[in-house]
């Protein structure tokens, strides 16, 4: 399960929609897993998308650096990656399947394809894209 | 005084789990071999066959990429802190 903020949705979702039709891309960040509230995703680190593309994304690296520090003031960690799909479903394509950096992250999609927003999270280790629930708190 | 390396989630369990670890050296590259002696587990997930930083992984020294420093070669001193992190791509 991921749960969210209803600002960290409304920030994600709003970003993406501002960058469309380019890829939106950002990180997700909260109270460590072994604390209270974990997973649950209170922050949203809007980056730049360096590929500046409709079909790809990269972090910009300073925004990485940037998100893990703002978690860290915060007491907490990145959790997760979002981006954007503009024009296909919210389905982690083989490109986000092979590039997934890290097996305990939650990888958020929202797909741009349909009039409204689509938010779907999944768990992507080894190959292996595994679906969840995502919650808003 | 050693320089402090912060470690991602990913490569934690390849360093008994701690999030930073104190590791000696003149240069990025010095302070690495220093973290591959104490977890040697490390090394693939750092650096390529040849010894060349990993393409996947960034390296900040402080608030600046290795990239821009001369990547292995750029110097450290003790106060500094080396952040690791995964390149975060997809399609």
């Amino acid at each position: 399960v991921l749960a969210l903020t209803v600002d960290v949705w409304n920030e994600m979702v709003t970003h993406c929609l501002l960058e469309a039709p380019l890829e939106a891309c950002g990180l997700l960040a909260g109270p460590s897993a072994s604390g209270p509230d974990a997973g649950r995703a209170s922050l949203c680190l809007p980056a730049e998308n360096v590929a500046a593309s409709a079909r790809v994304y990269t972090v910009a690296p300073r925004d990485l650096l940037r998100a893990d520090r703002a978690a860290e003031a915060a007491g907490g960690e990145v959790l997760g990656v979002y981006h954007s799909h503009t024009h296909t479903e919210a389905y982690p394509s083989p490109t986000d399947t092979d590039a997934a950096p890290d097996p305990g992250w939650h990888y958020v999609i929202v797909s741009l394809r349909d009039t409204e927003p689509t938010v779907r999270s999944y768990r992507i280790a080894g190959g292996k894209i595994v679906e969840e629930s995502v919650v808003l708190q | 005084v050693p320089v402090a390396v912060r470690l991602p989630t990913v490569l934690r369990p390849s360093a008994g789990g701690v999030s930073t670890v104190p590791a000696d050296g003149a240069t990025v590259g010095e302070v690495f071999t220093d973290l591959l002696r104490q977890h040697p587990g490390l090394r693939d997930q750092l650096l390529t066959p040849e010894g060349d930083l990993h393409r996947h992984l960034n390296v900040f020294l402080n608030d600046d990429d290795i990239r821009y420093l001369g990547k292995l070669e750029a110097k450290v001193s003790d106060t500094d802190t080396l952040t690791l992190m995964p390149a975060v791509a997809g399609g």
